[in-house]
C-alpha cells in the first residue's frame, strides 16, 4: 500500500491518547499501529500525546532510588548477556504494514482463513484476552451479516472498500462503532474487501444462523 | 564565530548544532534566537521558583543539555553525562511506575532497566521527533506494558532517516521549545484537570474513560512531527 491513498476516516483522540498512555488493549493497539503506519497525521497526533506523557514524567515528584542504583545500572549495561533486541527487520512491502505482518507472520498470502459462509472468511490473530482482533475478507459486492455490538468495534480497511449507513470506507480508513450502531456493511464491487477489526465484546449477529455460528467460530 | 562562556545557553546551542552537523549559517541563526542570560540570573530565578512552589521549570536550555548528554552517551559512552541523566530521570521514572501501580522494589528494578535501555538505545534517539523526556517516557511505558501488564504493544512501521539526512538544528530547537510550552500549559491547568491527565498516563483510565478535552494547546507539536515524518519519507525515497 502506498501513501498516495486518501484517508478520509481517522482515529479519535481518545484512541490515540489511549495508545500513547499504554492503556489500549493489545487488539486495539494493533489496529492503531497499523493505521498509524499508513497515516502520518494520526501517527503525529499519537506522538504529541507521547510528548504530553514525557511532560508528566518530567514533572513527577522524584522517588529516590536506593544508594547503589546507579552502580547497579552500570553493571546491567556492562552485562554481556543483556542484549538489546535487534531492530525489527523490514518486511517486504505488501498490503499489510509491518505491525500487522508481525502478527500474521507475513502478508496476505500467509493468512490462514476460516470460512464464515457466503464467501466471507476471517482469521483471528493472537493477542491478550482483553479484546480480540481478526482479519475479515468479504467478496466484492457481498454483505456482512447485519450486526450490532455489545462493546466497541474498530475496523480498518486494508483492501477494497465497504459502505454502511454512515459512509464509505476505503483503504486506510477506520470506522469506530459502539453499541449504538447496528450496521450492515456492504463490500464494494471488485476486489475482496479485507479489513482488520478489533472488538472488546463479541459481535451480536441478528439472524438465527449467524448466531448459531457465533458459538463455534468465535465471532 | 564568536565564542560564549561555558554555561551560557548560546554556547550549548552551538555545541548541540555541531553534534547534529548543522551548517554554520543555521547555527548562527539559532544562537541569535537563544536568549542570553547570565548564570547568576538563572540560578536566582530557579531558586525563587523552588521557594515558591518547590518545583523547577524544565526549560529549553535543560532540554538541549539532555540531548547533548544522550549524544555523549551514544558517541563516547560518557558515564558522567549518563549519571546526570540518571540523577534526573531515574527517580521520576520510579515515581511514575509506582503511580502506575508497581510496588517500590519492582518500580526501582524497572526504572534501572529503563535507564539501561536509554544507554543501549542512545543511538536510536531522534531529537527531530521527540524530546529526551518524551523518549524516556515511551521506554518506561513500554516496560510497564511488558512487565506489569504482561502484554505487548504493537508499534507502527519504523521510519528512519536515510544516511545523508538528519533533522535540522532549527527543527530540533523548535520541537524542544514547543514541548516546553506544552509542559508549561500542563502545569498551569487547574489541579483537578491536571490530575485527570496524569491518571490517564499512569494507566488508571481505560480508553473509554479518557477525556480528550484536555484544556491543553495540542496541535503545534503534531504539525511539527507531521512535517518531520514527511521529510523522513522523502529521505527514505
Amino acid at each position: 500500500m502506498t501513501m498516495t491513498m486518501t484517508i478520509q476516516h481517522h482515529l479519535t483522540d481518545a484512541l490515540l491518547m489511549g495508545y500513547a498512555t499504554g492503556s489500549l488493549p493489545e487488539a486495539f493497539g494493533l489496529v492503531v499501529a497499523t493505521h498509524c503506519s499508513l497515516c502520518d497525521d494520526c501517527r503525529a497526533r499519537a506522538m504529541e500525546f507521547e510528548a504530553l506523557g514525557g511532560e508528566v514524567v518530567a514533572e513527577m515528584e522524584a522517588s529516590p532510588l536506593s544508594d547503589g542504583a546507579l552502580a547497579a545500572t552500570m553493571a546491567r549495561i556492562a552485562d554481556p548477556s543483556w542484549t538489546t533486541p535487534a531492530p525489527r527487520a523490514a518486511r517486504p512491502k505488501g498490503i499489510f504494514p509491518t505491525p500487522l505482518q508481525d502478527y500474521v507472520g507475513g502478508d496476505l498470502a500467509s493468512v490462514r482463513w476460516q470460512r464464515l459462509g457466503g464467501g466471507a472468511a476471517q482469521a483471528i490473530l493472537p493477542t491478550d484476552s482483553d479484546a480480540s482482533v481478526r482479519l475479515l475478507r468479504i467478496p466484492g459486492g457481498a454483505r456482512m451479516p447485519d450486526h450490532g455490538h455489545r462493546g466497541m468495534e474498530l475496523t480498518l480497511v486494508l483492501q477494497g472498500a465497504f459502505r454502511d449507513a454512515t459512509d464509505r470506507f476505503g483503504p486506510g480508513d477506520v470506522e469506530l462503532a459502539d453499541a449504538e450502531l447496528t450496521h450492515q456493511p456492504v463490500a464494494e464491487g471488485g476486489a475482496d474487501c479485507i479489513c482488520l477489526a478489533a472488538s472488546d465484546a463479541p459481535l451480536r449477529f441478528r439472524g438465527l444462523l449467524p448466531r448459531l455460528a457465533q458459538g463455534f467460530l468465535r465471532i | 564565530m564568536k565564542s560564549f562562556a561555558r554555561g551560557d545557553p548560546r554556547s550549548l546551542t552551538r555545541r548541540m548544532c555541531r553534534m547534529f552537523t548543522a551548517p554554520d549559517m543555521v547555527v548562527n541563526d539559532l544562537v541569535a534566537r537563544v536568549r542570553p542570560r547570565s548564570l547568576a540570573v538563572r540560578t536566582s530565578a530557579a531558586q525563587l521558583a523552588r521557594v515558591r512552589m518547590n518545583v523547577t521549570t524544565t526549560d529549553t536550555d535543560k532540554r538541549l543539555e539532555w540531548i547533548a548528554q544522550i549524544a555523549a552517551v551514544r558517541d563516547r559512552q560518557d558515564r558522567a553525562a549518563f549519571a546526570d541523566l540518571f540523577r534526573h530521570f531515574a527517580p521520576r521514572v520510579k515515581g511514575f511506575l509506582m503511580k502506575s501501580g508497581a510496588p517500590a522494589d519492582q518500580a526501582e528494578e524497572v526504572a534501572q532497566d529503563v535507564m539501561a535501555t536509554v544507554w543501549r538505545k542512545a543511538g536510536m534517539f531522534d531529537p527531530g521527533k521527540a524530546s529526551v523526556a518524551t523518549w524516556i517516557y515511551t521506554i518506561a511505558r513500554n516496560r510497564r506494558i511488558d512487565t506489569l501488564r504482561k502484554s505487548r504493544r504493537p508499534e507502527p512501521e519504523e521510519l528512519t532517516w536515510g544516511p545523508e539526512q538528519a533533522a535540522s538544528a532549527g527543527d530540533v530547537l523548535a520541537l524542544q521549545q514547543e514541548t516546553e510550552q506544552l509542559g508549561r500549559a500542563l502545569k498551569a491547568l487547574p489541579d483537578a484537570q491536571r490530575a485527570l491527565i496524569e491518571r490517564a498516563y499512569f494507566g488508571d483510565l481505560s480508553h473509554s474513560e479518557i477525556a480528550t478535552e484536555t484544556g491543553l494547546p495540542l496541535g503545534t507539536i503534531k504539525s511539527r512531527i507531521r512535517l518531520a515524518l514527511e521529510k523522513l519519507r522523502q529521505s527514505m525515497g
